[in-house]
């Protein structure tokens, strides 16, 4: 025992330099042998490396007081004087308040609405039905948010919009609302223009693992006299939470950066209390009055919170479930 | 007896269940077409009966004046140019460079294999934000061209993902023998791989294809006030947004005003959003199938 100890040890003093010199010698034999698969990524590596790495060092700007006409080495360093004037900045709290409860309103529904497009879709009998509106519900996923938000604005418009007229029609309110000038409402409003949009296409990935299931579970479970809903919930749901809860990960590590798309162009100046989100607040704030210092301090803060976000959500679920993303 | 009491006791819930699964997914069906056949309808109607309301989905007044007078619209003909141009050449940049990087990460003896597998993996999940990258495209010189549209977005990790998974379900034993065989690598990505791949180069060039056609905000900060660069989303959005006056306010004091964005008919507006829709809905059916699958396969790996 002592002796192999010994010899290990000693074999081991004695190893590096003869094994250091082949492997480092390998290293460029392989990269020839390689050349071609080198060839064909590193140009992209680094497209990457500029379009992606370079701008996180443009956050140095949020440090300095960041003058366009000066070089990197003449900018002035004012340390973390933008993060304090943001912190003490009424809008900077009504921007987060916005990002943070649209996003979460965007999060729920965009959970529950594609689940249970899903599990009703799966339960459609006829092949052709379930074929034809799987086909028409991707339908808005692929238009833009400019068309989109020009739709929704136009179904709720005062003026031959369709929702007011149905809600007159029906007798539920007798003059129409203004549904684009309430600010109340925005919040409510940008989270159901996302769920007609996503619902089909985010459907999907559920109704993909929903067909893994295996069929032997359902007759034993049709054996057993278990109603259709029945099935649903102890097959079908159980079935799909891991995928679930994969795509939560996802979500939630997102949960800042849901875009600005959809409140750029569903907002108008009444109901900007309610429509900013970070993005924008740097957007007017930032770019718009030349404050690129300020704005990128915007930026970091929306990035390094979404990052916290990611991963404490992964470390939660990970301890629970096991199911890990990272 | 129980028995067969049991047996139309279950059938009967079942039934409702079925009417109760048949009315919901019906009136999806409706919610999501309904705007579309309105909008649709509005366009083809005459502009000043429009104005009475009451369209549904068919026209009163047919007319094809809407889309006849758009044509004379300069800014839409130069954004059906940018738009179509920017589509083309940012999908095929996209195709290459995801169907190289998905090939060469996802060769198991590739020695730069995970460490540009993460540098990928990363960009997924931090990115500068809005004012870096401004202040990058500013520096590298992108403002007021065209570049600016298609070379920011030419390499995306999460179609590179998409590729790559579908690349590992190919039998690895086909590129074994073609190396046997003395092919190099660039061969056996050129004839094995690209060909076999087709189903998920199929999906994420419809993905690439969308992203493009869809673009404006890009257009808003970057080359707003060149109208030779104008895009159709953004013309688009210039004359929907032109109703309510102040509509997005502060956002949009840049925007220069021109014939297209003083305020249009409504039928004007919805011939326009037909013009710039069609072209998606007339691909997107056909390749269901592929991108069905490549958003599976995407999840699920990545």
């Amino acid at each position: 025992m002592k002796t192999a100890t010994a010899l290990e040890t000693e074999s081991s003093v004695n190893q590096p330099e003869p094994v250091r010199k082949p492997k480092s010698s390998n290293f460029w034999k392989t990269f020839k042998n390689q050349k071609y698969l080198y060839f064909m990524t590193i140009p992209f590596v680094i497209w990457v490396f500029v379009f992606s790495y370079l701008p996180l060092w443009g956050w140095t700007m949020a440090f300095q007081k960041y003058k366009p006409a000066r070089s990197f080495f003449e900018q002035e360093w004012v340390g973390l004087e933008h993060f304090k004037t943001l912190f003490q900045d009424d809008q900077f709290l009504l921007s987060l308040r916005n990002t943070l409860a649209m996003s979460s309103m965007g999060l729920i529904a965009g959970f529950i609405f594609p689940i249970t497009f899903a599990l009703l879709l799966n339960e459609l009998r006829l092949g052709i039905f379930k074929r034809f509106a799987q086909t028409i519900s991707y339908l808005p996923h692929f238009v833009s948010w400019v068309v989109a938000a020009g739709i929704v604005t136009k179904m709720l418009s005062t003026e031959n919009g369709m929702i007011n007229a149905i809600l007159v029609g029906l007798g539920i309110i007798h003059e129409p609302i203004q549904f684009m000038a309430q600010g109340h409402l925005f919040w409510g409003i940008v989270t159901l223009s996302d769920v007609w949009k996503e619902t089909g296409w985010n459907a999907i990935i559920y109704l993909a693992a929903i067909s893994g299931i295996g069929p032997e579970l359902y007759e034993a479970a049709r054996v057993d006299g278990a109603t259709r809903l029945r099935q649903i919930r102890h097959i079908t749901i159980p079935s799909i939470r891991p995928t679930i809860i994969v795509l939560l990960i996802m979500s939630v590590g997102n949960l800042l950066n849901i875009g600005f798309e959809k409140q750029f162009l569903l907002s108008n100046n009444l109901v900007t209390d309610y429509s900013q989100v970070l993005d924008l607040y740097s957007l007017k704030y930032g770019l718009g009055m030349a404050r690129y210092s300020f704005g990128t301090a915007i930026n970091i803060f929306n990035s390094v919170i979404s990052v916290v976000l990611l991963f404490t959500i992964n470390g939660i679920f990970k301890r629970t479930t096991k199911e890990s993303l990272l | 007896m129980s028995n067969t009491s049991f047996a139309s006791r279950k059938s009967w819930s079942d039934r409702i269940f079925d009417i109760f699964v048949y009315v919901i997914i019906s009136f999806v069906v409706i919610v999501t077409t309904y705007p579309f056949l309105n909008v649709l309808a509005i366009s083809f109607n005459d502009s000043i009966d429009s104005v009475r309301g009451g369209i549904t989905i068919f026209p009163r007044e047919f007319t094809l004046d809407n889309y006849i007078k758009i044509f004379t619209f300069s800014g839409l003909i130069t954004g059906f140019k940018i738009s179509a141009l920017r589509t083309i050449i940012g999908t095929i940049l996209g195709l290459i460079s995801a169907s190289m990087l998905a090939f060469a990460i996802s060769r198991v003896e590739f020695q730069a294999r995970k460490w540009i597998s993460t540098f990928l993996a990363l960009t997924m999940y931090i990115s500068g934000g809005l004012i870096p990258t401004y202040i990058l495209m500013r520096d590298l010189g992108l403002m007021n061209s065209f570049a600016v549209y298609v070379l920011p977005g030419v390499v995306s990790a999460f179609n590179v993902f998409v590729v790559r998974s579908f690349i590992d379900s190919i039998p690895y034993a086909l590129q074994e023998s073609a190396k046997l065989d003395g092919a190099n690598d660039f061969t056996i990505y050129w004839r094995i791989i690209l060909p076999l791949a087709k189903p998920a180069l199929a999906t994420i060039a419809l993905f690439l294809a969308v992203g493009q056609w869809n673009a404006w905000f890009d257009t808003y900060l970057y080359n707003g006030s060149n109208e030779a660069l104008t895009t159709l989303q953004y013309e688009l959005m210039k004359v929907l947004q032109s109703t309510t006056s102040g509509n997005g306010g502060d956002y949009r004091s840049n925007i220069p005003s021109n014939a297209t964005n003083q305020v249009s008919p409504e039928s004007i507006k919805m011939a326009i959003t037909i013009v710039v829709t069609v072209p998606i809905l007339i691909v997107y059916p056909f390749l269901q199938k592929y991108f069905v699958k490549g958003m599976t396969l995407g999840a699920v790996k990545s």
